[in-house]
């Protein structure tokens, strides 16, 4: 799945040349940069997530103080010059622990929702490509699974596991991976008869291959769309995990524990849980604005409207 | 297909995610760590004494039959006995389930009366100001953690303000109504307690908003995106070009038929439901099962978090049930084909 910049003039004209540079994954990526740009909205999602991303990896440098160092002179300070966002029960800095908690709550959602998208997508593609029983059972076990309550699933799977960062990651990727499932199975049951799946087949192509190279990079669109969505909500849950005690442990910074623990404090120091949760909140909001134009723009049901 | 293949097919499945969820929760209260007979017989007790314990939960059985066992004492109600309360779990939920019903009902009926307008509204006049305003509210319920949200309002309307009460469910020295329902709001008005409806209300206020909030923006979502489908059908721009007026062509026409797929909705939002309530029951220390579960899961009580899993679930695909069959009598399309 090499970009091609040559692929651009000499690419044929749709339906879903496969591999091309501009209509890579069947979606002709200038036109939705195009229309992307124009939405207000879309463009402060973006904006957003990009300070996000920003702000994690370049946490050692914009934070002004270790996120972990106790300074017992200043604790429960309001906000200040000093200290912007004010400070913890044991005088951490509450802004540099809300820089580095993006590490932890925004990689722990880009992290689950990589998981559940990578084996949703392969499972659906190959489940609906090859049909019969196997796409059976697999669909069975989806359904029961969809029919979880999926935070009640995952809050009782995070409990048995012990409570950690990484297990509130696993059983969220498992809850959501059925929403893969189903959607790449949908798209394999279509492209399954496109003229060139049909030629591969003839020119005895493995089904593995066919799969990897035909149905995957063709069927990415919606995919894209609902992983973007997804990411908002994986913060939220693993923040909401981590905020009943499932999640991420003392001293990690996390922004959901960070609310839990300023909950004792917030009739008095109510800049303590109020930061964190702000945080979480404007993450997932640019996360689903994002994921919301890309969809204005991808699904094809909402085309045209 | 006919409507009653339909039917079977709907209850086969039914049963099968029944299945599904009695296996799930049979494994993952397997995957608890630590050796439940070692943690029931104590810390200190002679290898005899877990070996007996073992025997006791039937731990030494083989898998199958332990599941088997697991299923027996499910149908007799036998969800274990909580490690915190020591009362059995199902008598732990059957107390704290009307605190959570009531919440719910309440979210849910705000959530539904502000949802529907606004996403009829935004429907009609797209891309306009109302439009605007209804997509941002429901990117940010949307976005919202439902437990801060709580923490927000609990600050303002209660510490600040000062207007409405903090947590529980009725104010100090006010008297439960008679147990009707269970739900306080109505109990108090079936039996004519001003005061004590009054405390409800004021009091349940706050949790529900909190809750319905999160759920409005994925309402209102809903509402216009079926509404705008609607409104670009041929019958609408017959009934457009047949002079009826707007408000009977919104009303008595798109929205009557904006509704139906809206119903499945309904359904999947009491997953919603469910976890909102979890998180919102514990910052207004709501006496429902969200809050019994979260208590439970800082003493490590795997009987009681199990038996919620297990209760909500089945609750939830069984009221799924339910929807997907009233869904069938509604749609016309469906109902027509048996």
């Amino acid at each position: 799945m090499s970009v091609t910049q040559s692929g651009e003039s000499v690419a044929p004209a749709p339906p879903n040349p496969p591999g091309s540079g501009a209509a890579r994954w069947g979606v002709d990526w200038r036109h939705v940069w195009y229309r992307l740009a124009s939405s207000p909205l879309t463009v402060a999602g973006f904006v957003i997530v990009a300070l996000v991303i920003a702000a994690m990896t370049l946490a050692p440098a914009i934070a002004p103080y270790d996120p972990n160092r106790l300074s017992l002179a200043v604790r429960l300070a309001a906000p200040s010059w000093h200290h912007v966002f004010g400070t913890d029960e044991v005088g951490r800095d509450l802004f540099s622990r809300v820089i580095w908690g993006s590490r932890a709550s925004v990689v722990a959602g880009l992290v689950t929702v990589a998981i559940s998208m990578s084996i949703g997508t392969c499972i659906g593609a190959v489940s609906g490509f090859l049909s019969g029983w196997v796409d059976t059972v697999i669909m069975r076990i989806m359904d029961v699974l969809l029919a979880f309550p999926s935070f009640i699933l995952a809050m009782a799977l995070a409990a048995a596991l012990g409570p950690s960062l990484m297990n509130a990651i696993l059983p969220i990727a498992i809850v959501r991976t059925p929403f893969y499932v189903r959607l790449a199975r949908g798209q394999a049951l279509t492209l399954r008869d496109r003229a060139y799946v049909r030629a591969a087949e003839t020119f005895g192509s493995s089904s593995w291959h066919i799969v990897w190279r035909h149905i995957l990079p063709n069927s990415m669109a919606p995919i894209i769309v609902q992983a973007t969505l997804d990411i908002g909500l994986a913060i939220l849950t693993v923040s909401a995990l981590s905020f009943i005690g499932l999640g991420a442990q003392q001293p990690t910074a996390e922004w959901g524990a960070m609310v839990a623990n300023g909950r004792a404090y917030f009739l008095d120091q109510w800049w303590y849980p109020m930061f964190p949760g702000l945080a979480i909140l404007v993450t997932a909001i640019g996360f689903n604005l994002v994921g919301d134009g890309l969809r204005e723009i991808l699904d094809p049901r909402l085309r045209g409207r | 297909m006919s409507l009653l293949q339909i039917l079977c097919r709907r209850l086969m499945l039914s049963i099968l995610v029944v299945f599904g969820v009695l296996v799930v929760t049979f494994i993952t209260s397997r995957l608890i760590p630590g050796d439940p007979a070692r943690l029931m017989a104590g810390e200190h007790a002679s290898q005899e004494t877990v070996r007996h314990m073992r025997h006791v939960l039937g731990l030494d059985e083989p898998l199958p039959r332990q599941f088997a066992g697991y299923l027996a004492r499910l149908a007799r109600g036998d969800l274990g006995v909580s490690i915190r309360t020591e009362r059995p779990v199902i008598e732990d939920l059957r107390r704290f389930f009307p605190a959570t019903i009531e919440l719910s009902i309440v979210a849910l009926l705000f959530a539904v009366a502000a949802g529907l307008p606004l996403g009829v509204a935004a429907a009609v006049y797209r891309d306009g100001w109302i439009d605007q305003v209804v997509r941002t509210v429901s990117v940010a319920g949307i976005s919202m953690p439902a437990f801060w949200l709580a923490l927000l309002l609990l600050d303002f309307f209660y510490n600040w303000l000062g207007i409405l009460p903090g947590t529980g469910r009725l104010d100090e020295g006010v008297a439960a109504p008679p147990f009707i329902t269970g739900m306080f709001t109505v109990d108090a008005l079936l039996a004519g307690q001003g005061r004590t409806m009054y405390s409800a209300v004021t009091h349940i206020a706050l949790p529900a908003f909190t809750l319905g909030f999160v759920n409005l923006g994925i309402i209102m979502r809903q509402i216009r995106s079926a509404m705008i489908e609607v409104l670009q059908e041929d019958y609408i721009r017959t009934a457009r070009a047949g002079g009826l007026s707007a408000a009977r062509i919104v009303f008595g026409h798109a929205l009557r038929n904006a509704l139906i797929p809206s119903v499945t909705m309904l359904g999947l939002l009491f997953g919603d439901l469910l976890y909102g309530a979890v998180l919102t029951e514990t910052i207004f220390a709501w006496p429902g099962m969200g809050n019994y579960v979260i208590q439970s899961i800082g003493f490590l009580d795997f009987p009681s978090i199990m038996g919620f899993a297990l209760v909500a679930s089945l609750a939830y695909v069984l009221l799924n049930l339910a929807v997907d069959l009233s869904y069938m009598m509604l749609d016309p399309q469906i109902r027509e084909i048996g």
